[in-house]
């Protein structure tokens, strides 16, 4: 080994209810260098660096500082060992002072006035590191990009030698990233370690030395940047290997389902997500929707099903004009929706599977006459549905939310598609769920497209996005970087769309 | 799960009825214990104190229809907040909206052309839209303005506090009680009729027991019930679901406005036959009937016992003045260290603890349910 390892993970393992976030992985990381850790979302990066920082404990497999075995039971021991960590969301009390937050906390400051001893260190520090930020300024005054230097300030003073960002540039404009890259570079000659979290090829071949990438909690490879390129990471990201295969008929698609023109929205933050998308579904056809997550696809799927506003651009469903029309409407109009956010908004939990079922048309006959529900038929509904897409539930009575997450999901479909709709919105419908689940999913979807309807298919699964689709548009920084046959599509070619590339 | 030294700690988010029974309990057991404390350093063993209460409340004929007549106006206010709670609307101003139905009231009985036949009626309608239209008001403030509808609800008690007080001493002053800040007596045809005997204006208790089966079959068996639950339940699915919470609020906090309003119809009716001093009027039903509410658990139907159960603490109030020469406002205290005590326990209807020492060989963990708990924070972002 030519560089003694300054961290390493061994075969760290932890599992959460239904899915293994991290498969044996082992990571080693070497002082004065930036490791960039690769992966798409689900690919168990955040719940490794969460055990790194102790938020979470490993079912098994050690952590090796210095060679000496330790065991991290909180972030307060993290920061004990030297780790640091740059979390995604920032935690920062906004009405504080840039100094007074550092102090938060922070060992050894006078107990009065503990703010105006950090001042000074943070001044010295951000000349060092190029961290330039005014310490009396408050939080609240700071643009995103100062506020995630406090951060990294923060980690400095409390005497961080690894530091982990967590998606760094997620919230950084692209002069804001280049910035930080050099912040890091400064770090990487001061002899800090740098971990650096990531699903952007252009930023690991940009500041990273070497990088580990994990795919579906397993680790694939580590190698060094300069000994690779995008492309080799691209497949070591995705797979090469097809792991689903379906019963695909080829179908002829008829009539236009979805046609959305110029689609402009922004987003909940007031930025623009969403720049002059246009694309059409047609029935009979699933257009896969793959993309990295945060480029617009939440926006997108929310102003197709009446829970966002379009500020420009039109939206026809079914050969009506839907723009900006109320989620009722839409509905009505004979559009399914499953959501992304299955528990919280696909379903009420504390609610009956029953009730959960007929959740969009209990003001129709026949589940109401007038204003009365008509119990009886809502409950042999239920029944009906619950044998149909065979459910797991004791009873039709049951709280919806204790159901299994499969189950859940099964519950919505049934929902969805028992009025028999014409366009069909869904949203990561299998994200998480295991493989029998998935597979009835995927069945049932397929059958709808038999069946004559469109499907828009939102995901961040690319192997699912290949092997359900009919054609696939990929989505970047809100706009649409190309459309593609899935006859024609590759796995590099798309992997390249979704950082930004166009063909 | 969560491990605390040897502990597992399990969330079950469908506790059994025998365990919300049996936590609220201890939690009324535990605000008795407390106020055991205060009832020694007034120099009273607590234990006489108990059974002192008890005797001169449960088992004195004359005593307990007193606990009837203060459960009457808790009952009422007590079943509008449930529906407001339901909803996810934290009304704390059953107070206000109880004085406003009072003042609506009064202006039939004393001031309105309407004739004798049409008085009780008409007092109870206006009682009830007076009560409704203070609900209203912070309603619409925090559906247009995003105004706390705790600060606002809260804040709403003191107007209509300050409005009573002004009219007694001012406007309304009646010129035969002799400089004493009431308005006149209310006519005979404006008065409630009691049960003999008593002080239970039964039409008033009536009405309660009507609005509490009536508000558990609205919820339970019409379209809008549905809503009000999709609503409180989860905004995200109501949103998803196409439901108006414009409509769903406004039309809750009408009618827990409206029937605490009721309340303060059957006081002024009923009890005192003209307004009087706000404080008077209302001897903090309108706080009480949030733990009406709470001990209710969404529940209206179980307010009718809970409301029985704070008229036992009211009566006890003026036994414990009586025979234990405690000032009556101990029972606030007391009604305090209840609802002190019982949202405290609401963690532990939710947590089971479990003894599981060592770090034996995890069970699979079940995939059933997963869905349902968010988990520790970070567990439900996608990147896993």
């Amino acid at each position: 080994m030519p560089v003694e390892a300054f961290l390493s993970l061994r075969n760290i393992t932890k599992a959460f209810p239904g899915v293994v976030a991290n498969d044996r992985v082992t990571l080693e990381v070497r002082p004065g260098e930036v490791h960039a850790l690769l992966g798409e979302n689900g690919a168990g990066k955040t719940t490794l660096m969460s055990i790194l920082y102790g938020i979470y404990q490993p079912d098994a497999g050690e952590i090796l500082l210095r060679g000496r075995p330790v065991r991290i039971r909180s972030p307060r021991d993290a920061i004990v060992h030297g780790i640091g960590m740059v979390p995604q969301h920032f935690l920062l009390v906004r009405r504080h002072t840039v100094a007074e937050n550092i102090a938060l906390g922070l060992a050894g400051t006078p107990p009065l006035f503990p703010a105006r001893q950090v001042q000074r260190r943070v001044e010295e520090l951000g000349e060092r590191y190029g961290l330039a930020v005014d310490p009396r300024a408050p939080i609240w005054s700071l643009s995103v990009s100062e506020q995630q230097r406090v951060e990294i300030l923060k980690a400095l003073l409390r005497g961080a030698e690894i530091l982990i960002l967590d998606e760094p540039t997620s919230v950084l404009t692209p002069q804001e990233a280049l910035n930080l890259f050099a912040v890091l570079r400064r770090m990487k000659q001061e002899g800090h370690a740098v971990i650096f979290i990531t699903h952007k090829l252009d930023e690991v071949m940009a500041v990273a030395d070497r990088v580990t990438v994990l795919r579906k909690g397993r680790l694939v490879d580590t190698v060094p940047v300069a000994r690779t390129d995008k492309r080799a990471l691209t497949r070591m990201m995705v797979g090469r290997d097809v792991e689903v295969r379906l019963q695909k008929t080829p179908r002829v698609p008829e009539g236009e389902a979805l046609s959305v023109e110029d689609v402009w929205a922004r987003s909940d933050r007031g930025l623009p997500a969403l720049r002059g998308v246009s694309f059409t579904v047609r029935r009979g056809e699933i257009l896969g929707m793959a993309g990295v997550a945060g480029n617009g696809q939440r926006e997108q799927v929310e102003v197709l099903t009446g829970l966002r506003r379009t500020e420009r651009g039109r939206v026809r469903v079914l050969n009506r004009d839907m723009t900006n029309h109320s989620a009722r409407q839409v509905f009505e109009a004979g559009v399914a929706h499953i959501p992304e956010e299955r528990v919280r908004m696909g379903i009420v939990p504390a609610m009956t599977v029953a009730e959960n079922l007929v959740l969009r048309r209990y003001r129709y006959p026949p589940f109401c006459r007038g204003q009365l529900l008509d119990l009886e038929e809502i409950s042999a509904f239920a029944r009906r549905l619950i044998a149909e897409y065979e459910i797991a539930t004791p009873t039709p009575r049951t709280p919806a939310r204790s159901l299994s997450g499969g189950n859940i999901q099964r519950l919505i479909l049934a929902r969805e598609f028992s009025g028999g709709p014409g366009l069909i919105i869904a949203a990561h419908p299998t994200s998480g769920l295991d493989v029998s689940a998935t597979e009835q999913i995927h069945a049932l979807l397929l059958q709808r497209r038999e069946e004559g309807a469109g499907v828009l298919l939102v995901s961040e699964d690319l192997d699912e996005v290949l092997a359900l689709s009919d054609r696939i548009a990929v989505i970047f920084g809100g706009e649409i970087m190309g459309i593609v046959p899935a006859a024609e599509a590759n796995r590099e070619g798309i992997g390249l769309m979704m950082t930004g590339q166009r063909p | 799960m969560m491990r605390v030294g040897p502990f597992e700690i399990e969330r079950r988010p469908d506790p059994p009825l025998t365990w919300i029974l049996g936590v609220s309990l201890l939690a009324i057991l535990a605000a008795m214990a407390m106020s055991g404390v205060i009832f020694w350093s007034y120099g009273v063993d607590p234990l006489r104190a108990y059974g002192v209460i008890i005797r001169g409340t449960l088992f004195n004929a004359k005593a307990l229809p007193e606990v009837v007549r203060f459960a009457i106006p808790m009952l009422l206010a007590g079943v509008g907040l449930v529906l407001a709670f339901r909803a996810l609307f934290w009304n704390i101003g059953a107070e206000g909206q109880i004085l406003a139905g009072a003042t609506a009231a009064t202006w039939v009985a004393l001031f309105s052309p309407v004739p004798d036949a049409l008085k009780l009626p008409m007092m109870f309608i206006a009682g009830f839209v007076g009560g409704a239209l203070w609900g209203f008001i912070p309603a619409l403030l925090k559906l247009r303005l995003a105004v706390n509808d705790v600060i606002s609800t809260l804040m709403m008690n003191y107007i209509a506090l300050y409005l009573v007080s002004w009219l007694v001493h001012g406007p309304w002053k009646g010129p035969e009680m002799r400089g004493f800040a009431f308005t006149n007596e209310f006519p005979p045809a404006a008065q409630i009729p009691l049960i003999a005997g008593t002080r239970i204006h039964w039409i008033t208790l009536v009405l309660g027991i009507a609005l509490a089966l009536g508000v558990a079959f609205v919820l339970a068996r019409t379209r809008l019930g549905f809503e009000i639950r999709v609503q409180g339940e989860s905004s995200d699915a109501a949103r998803y679901a196409g439901i108006d919470p414009m409509r769903t609020t406004l039309l809750v906090m009408l009618f827990a406005g409206g029937a605490a309003g009721l309340a303060g119809v059957g006081e002024v009716g009923g009890i005192h036959h003209r307004l009087l001093d706000p404080n008077q009027i209302s001897l903090g039903f309108g706080y009480a009937a949030i733990i009406v509410a709470w001990l209710a658990r969404g529940s209206p139907v179980a307010a009718i016992l809970t409301s029985l159960f704070l008229g036992f603490i009211f009566t006890s109030g003026d036994v414990m003045k009586v025979a234990l020469q405690m000032p009556a406002r101990v029972t606030d205290v007391f009604n305090g260290l209840i609802l002190f005590w019982l949202i405290g326990s609401e963690r532990l209807l939710f947590y089971r603890v479990r003894w599981a020492p060592g770090r034996a060989v995890r069970e699979p963990l079940p995939v059933g349910g997963a869905g349902a708990d968010p988990g520790p924070p970070g567990i439900s972002g996608g990147d896993q």
